[in-house]
């Protein structure tokens, strides 16, 4: 009876699994493709992905978007820590819920609504201070650190409540002062959660579509805006041949970090292994 | 000294709350600047009252992003069910094989599913090789529908999983042992007890799909016009940004009270989920 439940649930597990990769399948398979047909395969080529790295204005804007990644989740990476530690240390309850609450606003407001609410400050900013084309790549760096904000603070506040107070009040003891007990203390203890944050940061940053394409502005094109302006004319393959190297570099990058966890892992096995043999 | 170092740590807070301030909480208030005010930038209530025109717009909206959650749900649930009874390799790999379509941008994911159910496309030149009619798939609500659920189907698969994997399998054998048959064990430990992970994907997936509007441009051709779409269209094309505004506006309300119904159905059984462990 287990073992026909379990067929049954193994085989429902297969076919959601087919239905997330056949759409994914479909683009490798095309990319392939030596016509232009998105239905029918005529033979194999690569002269899709020798138009695709023919393209600048596709290599241009994965720049961009790379640039914007990086610089975002950076930013949104230290001055999330910072807030996190101010935020943690506020002792009045309803001033800490209520900080917590705007910065939960982006996380449950529609993409949408943050990308035009951000479009009309900057705009009427812009008309304020009697410029046009404010929209650009400045504009998009402010509008991708707002959205990845509470997510860097999200995962940094629940590590800092696991830190025991009294080892920075320990720290600063011996000596050190408050900055440096943050740094030699802290900072250590509450590492994996900005990791975690800035990770997220990024790939959120990396992903987004809809906030910049509010707030974007003609120079500053992002591969997801490029990809938006490609897919409105007729389907090509070029389009087919990114999909297939993104998935290709985001499969890697996965691997490489299931990878460098399960080699974390056996490490903190073996330690935490070896210091349960020290205390027999 | 302790007094002096916490205020020096809470003053940590203040480039957040003038960050939150200037980006999050301006911007709002210009959508309802803008939403109350026309070209001259005076007063007017025209806005909101071009909104009861779009109230069929508002409901498709709302019906296929309710049924893309409902969809969703049913897919999802069973197998977060399966991932977390699994062994912990097994685990890993399928929430890796969860997570990498949606490392992938959603346009592309959408785009493939366009190839897939154009009039030529791959389903329907099967169809005709076969010696099948060509079936009208594209420019559909289903296909809109269909989008919603792959795209977004992810964000309800995993915060399902997350709750269920840390689930203490000893109350499945107490539900047992006190006599529970097998729809005891799911409605009265598993469900309860998933409650929450379920709130927040049906928040995760209800939010983006109401608000969509490239899944329907792509799938939904000009037949299937959402809330999204409307907006998208004030600011880009029609350039009415006040229109636009106005419109956000209620999509963010009615979205709010959504929301609101949905936490205080769920706060009641996370309640009693709570007591029951």
């Amino acid at each position: 009876m287990k073992t026909k439940k379990n067929i049954l649930l193994k085989v429902y597990a297969a076919l959601i699994f087919i239905f997330l990769y056949a759409p994914i399948a479909v683009l490798i398979v095309f990319s392939f493709n030596e016509s232009s047909s998105t239905a029918q395969l005529s033979g194999f080529s690569l002269k899709w992905y020798q138009e695709l790295f023919r393209d600048s204005a596709t290599l241009s804007a994965l720049q961009n978007t790379l640039v914007l990644a990086v610089l975002s989740s950076l930013i949104s990476g230290v001055l999330g820590t910072v807030s996190a530690v101010g935020i943690d240390s506020m002792r009045n309850k309803r001033l800490r819920n209520m900080t917590k609450s705007v910065t939960n606003i982006p996380l449950m407001n529609p993409d949408i609504v943050t990308g035009i609410s951000m479009m009309l400050l900057f705009v009427f900013a812009g008309r304020l201070l009697g410029q046009s084309g404010v929209l650009g790549f400045p504009t998009m760096l402010i509008a991708h650190i707002t959205f990845c904000l509470p997510y860097v603070i999200l995962s940094v506040l629940p590590k800092l409540r696991q830190i025991d107070p009294h080892l920075s009040e320990a720290a600063e003891d011996l000596g050190c002062t408050p900055l440096q007990a943050f740094f030699k203390v802290v900072l250590p203890a509450i590492m994996p959660g900005v990791v975690t944050g800035v990770m997220m940061a990024f790939t959120l940053s990396l992903d987004d579509f809809v906030v910049s394409y509010f707030v974007s502005g003609p120079a500053s094109q992002t591969l997801p805006i490029r990809i938006f302006s490609m897919t409105k004319k007729r389907v090509t393959p070029d389009m087919y041949a990114l999909s297939t190297l993104l998935f290709l570099a985001i499969l890697i990058l996965l691997i490489l970090i299931n990878f460098a966890q399960a080699r974390g892992d056996k490490k903190e096995k073996k330690t935490a292994s070896k210091k349960s043999s020290a205390d027999y | 000294m302790n007094q002096r170092s916490s205020l020096g740590k809470k003053l940590l807070a203040a480039p957040h709350l003038v960050w939150s301030a200037l980006f999050i909480i301006a911007p709002l208030i210009m959508v309802v600047y803008y939403a109350f005010t026309d070209n001259t930038g005076a007063f007017t209530l025209e806005n909101i009252a071009a909104i009861p025109r779009y109230t069929d717009t508002f409901v498709l909206s709302i019906w296929l992003g309710f049924l893309a959650t409902v969809i969703s749900l049913i897919l999802a649930y069973p197998l977060a069910y399966f991932i977390s009874q699994s062994k912990l390799p097994v685990q890993q790999t399928m929430i890796m094989l969860v997570m990498l379509p949606m490392w992938m941008n959603f346009l592309l994911r959408t785009y493939s599913w366009m190839t897939i159910l154009e009039d030529n496309g791959i389903i329907n030149t099967i169809l005709t090789a076969i010696g099948l009619e060509p079936l009208r798939l594209i420019n559909t609500r289903g296909a809109v529908v269909l989008g919603m659920v792959y795209d977004f189907l992810p964000y309800m698969i995993l915060p399902i999983y997350s709750v269920m994997v840390k689930l203490d399998h000893s109350l499945v054998e107490a539900c047992q042992d006190l006599g529970g048959n097998k729809w005891d064990v799911f409605s009265k430990v598993i469900l309860p007890n998933s409650i929450s992970g379920v709130v927040s994907g049906i928040t995760m997936v209800f939010v983006p799909s109401v608000s969509t509007f490239y899944i329907s441009q792509k799938l939904g051709g000009t037949s299937t016009q959402l809330i999204g779409d409307v907006i998208e269209r004030q600011f880009m094309t029609a350039n009415n940004y006040h229109l636009g505004a106005a419109l956000s506006l209620v999509l963010m309300v009615l979205i709010l009270i959504c929301m609101a119904v949905m936490n205080h159905f769920s706060d009641g059984e996370i309640e009693t989920g709570r007591i029951s462990a």
